[in-house]
C-alpha cells in the first residue's frame, strides 16, 4: 500500500501542504511496512530535495531540467506518469494547489482511475481501500468515497487541512535523479512571460480576520466593516456567498474552495458556516461568530457564539473599541 | 472559430435536504439554476465570437430538465445547445462525466476551443475540465484570467497559478478553464429570453454515441469512484449561546478581542 506524494513549492520554499501530505501519509501507513515516496518536478531542485531527505521517505524522485522550470501540464503529466509507473503506488496524494488541481485530473484520467477532490479526512479500510471523506453541495453534505476497483487511488487535499509531518534529525540518502532521455517531452504549451503577482491582501498572514457573510443585505453595507478592520488591524474576507454575488473578490474567499486560514482570531458576521467554509477556518485559535439565526452551523465550532443582529452589533462594537474597552 | 462551452445545471441553493431515513438527497426540493461559474465562461465565448467570428455550442449533461440551462445560454446570445442525456449516463463521477462529454465533443467535431468553468457549486471538484482535456488528448490551461488573442493555430492567454501570472501560447484545439470572477457576465436580453424557449435543443443520447462509446466508462457503473454513503456534517456540542441586548453583546466581543491582543 505504497503512497506517492506530489511535492508543491512556491516562493522558493516547499509549500507547507507538502509536509501536511507527508504527515497524513505517515498516519495512514502507521506501523505497516508500506513506503512513502515523493515526486518533485522543476529546475534547480537540489535544496528542496535535500530538505525532503529529513522526512524519512523511501525515495525522492527528482525530475530536474531547465525545461521544467515552469508548470506545463503536458510535460509535467508525462513525468508524473513516468514516476507512477516506476513504483505502482496504491495511493497518490496531490496538494490542492493551483498546479495540483490542474495536473491531478489529467494524471488520474490517464490511469483510468478515480480522483477525489479536497478530502478532509482519509482512512484505510480492511480491504486496503482508501476511504475519502469530502464535503459537497457547498459543504451541506459529506460524502464518503472509495475507488474500489482501480489503482492508484488519487486524492487532492487543500492546504491547512492535515497535520504537518515532523522533520527527523537524520538525513536519508534517498534522492533519485531521474533521467528523462527516453520520454517524449514535446509540449503544446509555450511560456511567453512570467510575472510575480503582488499579493494585495494576504489574508493568510493576518492575525485577526473579519469575515463577511450572507447576512449582509446590501453590498454597500460591507463598509460597516472597514472601520472595525482598521481599529483591529484586521483583514476583511468573505464567505463564498458574497463572492458568488460578486460583492467580494475571489482572493478573499475563505473555505475549501477558497483559502484555508488559521489566524489568532476570526470574527464572522452573518456567516452561516457550511462545512466547506468551516473546513477552511476551523483551526483558527479563537472563533467569534455573530449570526441572527440560532441554528446557524457556524455556532457548532464558535468559541464565542453570539446570536444577534450584525447591524446593531457592529456600530456598538466600534464604539466600545474606540472608548477603550479594547 | 468553433467554440464549445460546457455548462451544468446545479441546485439553486446549497441548503440541500437529506431524507435522514433513506439517506437520499432531496435534490429537486429547492429548484435549479445554471452553475454561476459558467456564466462568465459563456461571456468570454461570446466576446471571442464578437471579435473573431465563429460559432458557439453549449453542451450540458444531465436529466431532460437540464434543458433550462441551455435556454439560459440562448438568452445570453448563444446559438446552439446540446443536451447529453440518457439514463445510462446518470450517476457519473468526474471521470465518466468527462469521458461522456469527450465522446460528445468528438461526435460533434471541429471545435477549436472548449471552455469550462472553474468548478460547479454542487460537486465543487473542478476536475471535469482537465479530465476532459486528457480524454480528448489535447492540452488545457486552468485559472485563465484573460484570452489575449486567437491566432491561426494557437491562442494566447494569461493564467494565474499560485503567486505567478503566466502568459502562454497554447496550440489549438485546447481546453480553457477560466478562473472564477474574471469576466463580468452580461445579463440575458429580454428579447432573446422570449425567443430562447422556441429554439431547439439538440438531444444526444446513448444510442447516438454508441458506436464509439465504451459502456464500461459511462454512468454510475463506469465511474471509478463510488460514493459509499453521504451524511450530514457532525453537529458538535454548542457552547453557551450568547444573545440579548446588543450593547452587552458588543462589550463581550470587545473583551474577547482584547483578551488575545
Amino acid at each position: 500500500m505504497d503512497i506517492l506524494i506530489y511535492v508543491d513549492y512556491e516562493n522558493e520554499v516547499i509549500s507547507d501542504v507538502t509536509f501536511e501530505l507527508i504527515g497524513e501519509a505517515k498516519r495512514l501507513i502507521g506501523e505497516s511496512n508500506s513506503k512513502i515516496y515523493a515526486l518533485i518536478i522543476g529546475n534547480n531542485l537540489s535544496e528542496f530535495a535535500k530538505e525532503l531527505t529529513y522526512y524519512d521517505l523511501e525515495n525522492i524522485f527528482v525530475y530536474e531540467n531547465k525545461e521544467f522550470e515552469f508548470y506545463r501540464e503536458d510535460i509535467y503529466s508525462t513525468l508524473f506518469e513516468d514516476c507512477i509507473k516506476k513504483i505502482n503506488p496504491s495511493i497518490v496524494l496531490i496538494p490542492g494547489t493551483d498546479i495540483g488541481k490542474s495536473i491531478a485530473p489529467v494524471i488520474a484520467t490517464r490511469f483510468n482511475t478515480g480522483l477525489t477532490a479536497d478530502c478532509t479526512q482519509l482512512f484505510i479500510d480492511e480491504k486496503f481501500n482508501l476511504i475519502q471523506i469530502r464535503p459537497a453541495f457547498g459543504g451541506n453534505i459529506m460524502a464518503q468515497i472509495i475507488t474500489p476497483d482501480c489503482r492508484p487511488q488519487f486524492t487532492t487535499i487543500r492546504p491547512k487541512i492535515m497535520e504537518k509531518a515532523k522533520m527527523s534529525k537524520f538525513e536519508k540518502n534517498n534522492i533519485e535523479k531521474v533521467s528523462t532521455n527516453n520520454l517524449n517531452l514535446k509540449s503544446a504549451i509555450e511560456i511567453l512571460e512570467v510575472f510575480k503577482i503582488e499579493k494585495k491582501e494576504n489574508i493568510l498572514e493576518s492575525k485577526i480576520l473579519i469575515v463577511a457573510g450572507n447576512g449582509f443585505k446590501y453590498k454597500e453595507d460591507l463598509f460597516l466593516l472597514n472601520e472595525l478592520a482598521e481599529l483591529l488591524e484586521a483583514k476583511i474576507c468573505s464567505s463564498r456567498a458574497l463572492v458568488e454575488k460578486h460583492w467580494m473578490p475571489n482572493e478573499l474567499q475563505i473555505g475549501l474552495s477558497g483559502k484555508s486560514v488559521s489566524p489568532e482570531i476570526i470574527i464572522t458576521f452573518g456567516v452561516s458556516g457550511s462545512v466547506q467554509f468551516r473546513a477552511g477556518m476551523e483551526k483558527s485559535k479563537k472563533i467569534i461568530a455573530i449570526n441572527n439565526n440560532i441554528d446557524a452551523d457556524i455556532f457548532q465550532i464558535a468559541h464565542v457564539p453570539i446570536c444577534g443582529n450584525l447591524y446593531e452589533i457592529i456600530p456598538l462594537l466600534i464604539k466600545n473599541i474606540k472608548e477603550g474597552c479594547f | 472559430m468553433n467554440i464549445a462551452v460546457c455548462i451544468k445545471q446545479v441546485p439553486a441553493s446549497n441548503e440541500i435536504k437529506m431524507n435522514s431515513e433513506t439517506g437520499f438527497l432531496m435534490r429537486e426540493s429547492g429548484g435549479t439554476k445554471i452553475n454561476p461559474y459558467d456564466l462568465e465562461v459563456i461571456e468570454v465565448a461570446l466576446q471571442l465570437k464578437e471579435k473573431f467570428f465563429g460559432n458557439i455550442t453549449v453542451i450540458t449533461m444531465g436529466p431532460p430538465s437540464a434543458k433550462d440551462v441551455i435556454y439560459f445560454a440562448y438568452s445570453m446570445g448563444v446559438e446552439r445547445g446540446i443536451l447529453l442525456s440518457d439514463p445510462k449516463f446518470a450517476g457519473a463521477d468526474t471521470y465518466s462525466t468527462a469521458y461522456t462529454l469527450n465522446k460528445c465533443i468528438e461526435e460533434l467535431k471541429g471545435f477549436d476551443i472548449v471552455f469550462c468553468g472553474e468548478q460547479t457549486t454542487d460537486g465543487d471538484t473542478g476536475q471535469v475540465g482537465p479530465s476532459l482535456a486528457e480524454h480528448l488528448g489535447i492540452p488545457h490551461l486552468t485559472k485563465v484570467v484573460c484570452i489575449e488573442d486567437v491566432l491561426k493555430d494557437t491562442l494566447i492567454a494569461t493564467q494565474e497559478l499560485g503567486n505567478k501570472k503566466v502568459k502562454i501560447e497554447i496550440k489549438l484545439p485546447c481546453v480553457i478553464i477560466l478562473k472564477n470572477n474574471t469576466y463580468n457576465p452580461r445579463l440575458p436580453s429580454l428579447k432573446l429570453k422570449l425567443y430562447a424557449k422556441k429554439k431547439e435543443v439538440e438531444i444526444i443520447n446513448y444510442s447516438k454515441l454508441e458506436k464509439n462509446l465504451d459502456i464500461n466508462k459511462i454512468g454510475f457503473k463506469g465511474s471509478p469512484t463510488k460514493v459509499q454513503k453521504i451524511f450530514l456534517p457532525k453537529k458538535t456540542h454548542k457552547k453557551d449561546m450568547l444573545s440579548g441586548d446588543p450593547s452587552v453583546l458588543s462589550k463581550i466581543i470587545a473583551e474577547e478581542l482584547r483578551g488575545d491582543k
